[in-house]
């Protein structure tokens, strides 16, 4: 007898694919939890420790503690936004991602399935990133809800991202693409190392165009109690985003682009 | 009620290339259903379209009167495919690949690991279940694709050349599982290019050739169509020119060997009677190829080979 589709099929298929996609990040650990822990002591011993000295203070506080969200955030962009694109682009190239489409899943449940599991590793590696930092600046956190929340709306915005981009990618060397050349740039001039109110008159303005001006700030403000931007104004952003992307990916995936022929 | 209802199914691929032409095509539910063509006639784009992995650019495909179309997901739940490629993730395990193709058809967990047990103990690989997956042969790799597309009990299986590169041992052992399954009232469409597979295991057949269905039949009118069959006789001792026999088309092959081309309306006796008049020893003798490739080959113009597999 044929399984009858309902919202109970759905929750099991999106299950499904959540322990999938939380079984693979930890069964390749060493490739998907341990590299931003490893890099991220090396950010805060150099940045931190040794420059930092030098530097003094940032935003009223030790560059140390100032640097600490925003080096959060970068891993929680890069490993949200790389999770989707190995693990989408992977399934493609093994042909694998068949099992998916000829399911009778819809796109929303596969898309959700996908983000979920970025959203999960995104959580690890900050965490992990948290506790490292607790080592080199102590605990901190100002507002837990804030923290929380601009870390799992990043994360999701950002893997909304490296699905289009799973999407999109014909080979190995699409998927690196768009994060060397404009992930990186954007994350390193979106306000890790440096509060944007440093830079002058114009290029202050530019770089109010960068989105994730905007999560390193609201993210900065849950850790720390302070940001450049308003709060709210992040968070409209942020939430902005993700809407745009959700809608993009589902016509991606309606339309099967790069999917289906 | 029909199990696969296929109107007036069109598709062009965007470099313009047009694979099928307009296609009607049915098939009864609990049918073992052969289809044939040669390659790039149109098959897998037909498979494709029918499980949604291709859109179509004109017409209707219905499962079990369900629309591909306008309700895929409930008409994705009536079907079980195994594919012409291997195409599960080689880095995990055959019990895993399983269970996870159960979830996504909405199998709950625990049913799903019963099912994957019962069905790769069926099919011979329960003893590699928790092996990585690409450490298994071809042939055990094709039967886990049957595994996987049974997992959620699918009331039609479609079989994409399931067989293709497999030793006879397995392909037997497989077809006894197919059999079984349909026996049990599961609907299967098979395409594959071992012809005498589909003469002995299918009850219908549609041939596709050029994007077009030629031949839509029982399998037993296709071959009631066979009015002329070849037989290949292995001589005793060397000729030099083939004998005339009137009604009969003899061509020599090689010095020992001969082919002849034989009416349906015709006895073999008459054959041999003119053989042994002019004197011809005959050590052997065997079809050409099996009855469905000959007639197979003349519906898609292409000239038998010498072996019983047709290639491409």
């Amino acid at each position: 007898m044929t399984e009858q589709v309902s919202a109970r099929s759905y929750w099991i298929g999106y299950q499904t694919i959540v322990i999938k996609e939380i079984t693979r990040i930890v069964r390749i650990w060493a490739q998907t939890l341990l590299p931003p822990v490893i890099t991220m002591s090396l950010y805060f011993v150099i940045f931190g420790a040794i420059i930092g000295r030098r530097v003094g203070e940032m935003g009223g506080m030790p560059y140390m503690e100032f640097i600490v969200p925003g080096l959060i955030m970068l891993t929680v962009i890069t490993n949200s936004y790389g999770n989707v694109t190995s693990s989408f682009f992977g399934a493609k190239f093994g042909k694998h991602i068949e099992e998916l489409l000829v399911s009778p899943l819809p796109p929303w449940i596969i898309l959700a399935g996908y983000i979920t599991g970025a959203v999960f590793r995104a959580l690890i590696v900050g965490t992990l990133v948290w506790l490292v930092a607790a080592f080199f600046a102590g605990f901190q956190m100002f507002h837990l809800g804030v923290s929380l929340s601009v870390l799992v709306l990043t994360a999701v915005v950002f893997a909304l991202g490296g699905f289009v981009n799973g999407v999109y990618a014909q080979k190995f060397d699409d998927v690196t693409i768009i994060p060397t050349f404009v992930l990186q740039p954007m994350t390193y001039l979106g306000g890790v190392f440096f509060s944007v109110s440093l830079l002058p008159g114009i290029a202050q303005q530019i770089a109010l165009f960068n989105p994730i001006v905007y999560m390193v700030n609201a993210f900065r403000f849950g850790l720390l109690g302070v940001s450049d931007v308003p709060l709210w104004t992040a968070y409209a952003i942020i939430i902005g985003f993700g809407v745009v992307l959700f809608a993009f990916c589902m016509s991606l995936l309606k339309r099967g682009v790069g999917l289906r022929t | 009620m029909k199990a696969l209802a296929v109107h007036n199914l069109k598709k062009t691929y965007k470099n313009g290339a047009v694979a099928l032409k307009g296609i009607d095509l049915s098939v009864e539910e609990g049918d073992f259903f052969a289809l044939l063509g040669p390659n790039g006639a149109g098959k897998s784009t037909l498979i494709g379209i029918i499980s949604s992995l291709v859109n179509a650019s004109e017409g209707e495909t219905r499962v079990f009167g369900i629309s591909v179309q306008a309700q895929r997901s409930q008409a994705m739940a009536e079907i079980g495919l195994v594919p012409q490629e291997v195409n599960f993730n080689q880095f995990e395990k055959p019990f895993d690949i399983v269970v996870n193709q159960g979830g996504y058809y909405g199998v709950p967990r625990r049913i799903a690991r019963e099912r994957a047990e019962q069905y790769l103990n069926q099919l011979g690989l329960w003893d590699k279940a928790f092996k990585m997956s690409r450490t298994l042969s071809g042939g055990m790799k094709r039967r886990l694709l049957i595994a996987r597309a049974m997992v959620h009990q699918p009331r039609l299986l479609i079989l994409d050349e399931p067989t293709a590169g497999v030793d006879i041992e397995i392909r037997r052992s497989m077809w006894q599982f197919i059999e079984e399954i349909n026996r049990a009232g599961t609907t299967v469409i098979l395409t594959t290019h071992y012809l005498e597979e589909a003469e002995n295991l299918c009850r219908n057949i549609a041939i596709i050739d050029h994007g077009e269905i030629i031949e839509n039949t029982t399998m037993k009118t296709l071959l009631g169509k066979l009015d002329v069959e070849t037989f290949v006789l292995d001589l005793r001792a060397p000729l030099e020119r083939p004998p005339e026999v009137e009604g009969i088309t003899l061509k020599l092959r090689d010095a020992t060997t001969l082919e002849a081309s034989i009416p349906k309306s015709f006895s073999l006796n008459r054959l041999f009677r003119a053989l042994e008049d002019a004197g011809i020893e005959v050590s052997s003798m065997r079809n050409k190829a099996n009855r469905l490739e000959e007639l197979f080959m003349r519906l898609v113009h292409v000239e038998p080979p010498a072996h019983t597999e047709v290639v491409g």
